[in-house]
């Protein structure tokens, strides 16, 4: 059977709904020369019209995207830095995502946001290594994180299909994961529900994106002392709180492995409503960023911001000592 | 009137009008004709219909306030009537004549502003941001400028489906200073899309004069990106709608966009809340003087006193049921608050968990 890098799959997935439907074409920079893979072959097989390289002009070319949505066509913008996101965050939230509601429903926008490199690299620099997934939940855009190539098939093909603005988070640190799969297994997977990668009974462990594959070895590493359930929402929003209830219900403790920021990030949403809706025998934890802090220019200084294995492994181990609130 | 200014247009009976004939005309041919009877009824429409607003909004019906158009009704009648009923419109937060001279359903736009489910967007577009794609009325964004690159994505979509539309973005002077605007221009100069930007220059963005804000020229902002831009009196309908019809015609043969500067003026506030708050930051003899060349005056100056007379009639018998009917509509239900979130029918979860 096939090896699928994440990175492959993000250009199966557009491509095969190139070639699905003629109404979806990708727009961004570099993309006729694919600087990043996404686009690879896809100049040749689809032609300038559909895929459209635009000049350094963000804020023009995600209302551009808007603009074509509302006239009926489905464009895929793909951005190669996270920051963009941030330079095009009222676009996308306060325009493209308000209007159907502004129009009554008359007119919905349907736009994925790509960002295929979400998260830190080491050594490039602070205005590069920001993962603001959750400042899109927070102001209630659909957006989705998957952590394996499969999730990153069925998640940009739902988004693709969407009648609503879609932002898609393919974290850095998982492009090069491979899995082995059967193309024809690759298939659509509907945005809010969750995954339970490992089923576990002592403590739920909410894995985000790439933190998903640390968490699943921080899992094993305890294997001998915890029974570990991993479980990876997916999509931050709509998120799948009925799922994360199902595996709380099971394990009674939670930590949550986020790669936002510690302040109003996903962790922080996930740890209130745990807290007030599901049943915990012991207080959760999350390990998270810090509060908005990136070095981003100097390996040594910036791993120490960044969420780790060490990290989980003694909030999992705090969380199963306690006795109780 | 400044440079640049294009010449009263030719029209069919063959009088000059608009008495500016000593500029030389930049309009190569009349285009089109304009009908003075009509552009003379949807000015009259949009000035009674804003005035018969702030009534409403003095009455508490119309909560949100409004922005005004009274004083740039030219713009809205002329340049709407130089368009094809397929064509596009993208308004701004100042868009209540555009609407009505794109084909909006006044009674329903007036239901709108006052917030009611009979409106042309349910209520979820207001005052502020309607829509309307019955009329082809996209779409009135808030964030000032952003409409540029919004027009030029649906013009891109229009050109790539063979479809021969053209889209007129309207703007006004506080957009010229912002990026997006730019950025928009550019797109749709690189690419030759059929756009129409109109700036409507009513001389302050909210409170701030254009001389305090714009270094260089309006038009300098189209011409660097090599879009054929005029500065174009305002005032007279006429004069508006023969540039934009050149502006359009172009645009339909695959010649790109065009800037046409609008020179006109707001006569009330930025918002009717300045009717309790008096910003004092224009003087009187600055309005008057503006009022002397009225639009409305010098399109009523073009139609007979009888068919005046008759439309005037007509227009107050309508707005009497258009406004009947934006007060006796029903108000939402507040069950309904999260309809329409998403396309798909998923809500976001209450502020409090039950």
């Amino acid at each position: 059977m096939p090896k699928l890098s994440y990175l492959k799959a993000l250009n199966r997935a557009l491509g095969d709904e190139m070639d699905r439907d003629e109404s979806v074409f990708v727009l961004g920079e570099d993309v006729n020369f694919a600087l990043t893979n996404i686009t690879a072959g896809f100049l040749k097989r689809y032609g300038p019209d559909r895929v459209v390289e635009v000049p350094l002009t963000e804020q023009g070319f995600t209302n551009f995207a808007t603009g074509a949505a509302m006239a009926g066509r489905r464009p895929v913008i793909e951005f190669q830095i996270p920051f963009l996101l941030l330079l095009v965050f009222e676009q996308i939230t306060n325009q493209a995502n308000k209007f159907l509601m502004m129009s009554g429903g008359q007119r919905s926008v349907p736009v994925t946001y790509l960002m295929p490199a979400a998260g830190w690299r080491a050594g490039w620099g602070a205005q590069h290594s920001d993962q603001p997934y959750s400042m899109f939940a927070h102001m209630g855009v659909k957006t989705v994180l998957p952590a394996t190539p499969t999730d990153a098939y069925g998640l940009l093909t739902t988004a693709i299909r969407d009648d609503d603005p879609v932002v898609f988070f393919g974290p850095l640190a998982s492009l090069g994961v491979r899995e082995i799969v059967e193309y024809a297994d690759l298939a659509p997977i509907p945005l809010g529900s969750g995954r339970v990668h490992r089923s576990g009974t002592d403590v739920t462990v909410v894995a985000l994106g790439h933190l998903v594959h640390e968490a699943l070895a921080v899992a094993e590493e305890l294997a001998d002392e915890a029974s570990i359930e991993v479980w990876d929402p997916r999509s931050v929003y709509p998120f799948d709180w009925a799922g994360l209830a199902e595996s709380v219900a099971r394990t009674g403790r939670l930590v949550v492995f986020d790669d936002s920021n510690r302040a109003c990030g996903m962790g922080a949403e996930i740890l209130a409503t745990a807290a007030e809706e599901m049943r915990l025998v012991a207080p959760p934890k999350r390990v998270t960023r810090p509060d908005g802090a990136i070095v981003g220019a100097v390996p040594e200084l910036d791993v120490v911001l960044q969420p780790t294995k060490a990290q989980l492994a003694e909030a999992v181990r705090t969380v199963l000592k306690s006795t109780g609130w | 009137m400044p440079e640049g200014v294009v010449a009263p247009a030719k029209v069919a009976d063959g009088l000059e009008v608009a008495g500016i004939a000593a500029v030389p005309s930049t309009v190569s041919v009349p285009v089109a004709v304009a009908d003075s009877v009509e552009l003379y009824r949807t000015m009259r429409y949009i000035r009674r219909f804003e005035e018969r607003a702030i009534e409403l909004v003095r009455a508490g019906e119309i909560f949100s306030g409004i922005h005004p158009c009274i004083g740039q009704e030219a713009v809205a009648a002329g340049a709407c009537a130089a368009l094809d009923p397929g064509d596009i419109v993208l308004s701004s937060h100042r868009g209540h004549g555009h609407l009505l001279a794109k084909g909006t359903d006044p009674s329903r736009l007036m239901a709108e502003m006052a917030g009611k489910v009979t409106g042309i967007d349910k209520g979820r577009g207001g005052s502020f941001h309607p829509s309307d794609f019955t009329a082809g009325v996209y779409n009135s964004t808030g964030t000032v400028g952003h409409g540029a690159g919004i027009a030029a994505g649906i013009a891109w979509a229009a050109v790539k489906a063979g479809d021969p539309k053209v889209v007129l973005s309207f703007f006004g002077d506080g957009a010229v200073t912002q990026g997006a605007l730019l950025e928009g221009f550019n797109l749709a100069a690189l690419w030759q899309l059929p756009v129409v930007y109109i700036c409507e220059n009513n001389r302050y963005a909210t409170t701030l004069p254009v001389e305090a804000a714009v270094a260089g020229t309006i038009t300098g902002r189209g011409e660097a990106f090599g879009i054929p831009s005029s500065v174009v009196d305002g005032q007279d309908a006429e004069v508006v709608h023969a540039a934009v019809a050149e502006a359009v015609e172009r645009a339909r043969r695959g010649g790109g966009p065009s800037l046409l500067e609008m020179r006109t003026y707001r006569y009330h506030g930025h918002h009717t809340f300045e009717m309790l708050v008096r910003l004092r930051y224009r003087e009187q003899a600055e309005i008057d003087s503006w009022k002397e060349r009225d639009p409305l005056d010098i399109q009523a100056a073009r139609v007979a006193e009888v068919d005046r007379t008759r439309i005037d009639a007509e227009v107050e018998l309508d707005l009497d049921e258009v406004v009947r009917f934006a007060v006796d509509s029903p108000r939402p239900d507040p069950v309904d608050a999260t309809d329409h979130y998403h396309a798909d029918g998923f809500r976001p979860r209450p502020g409090v968990s039950l």
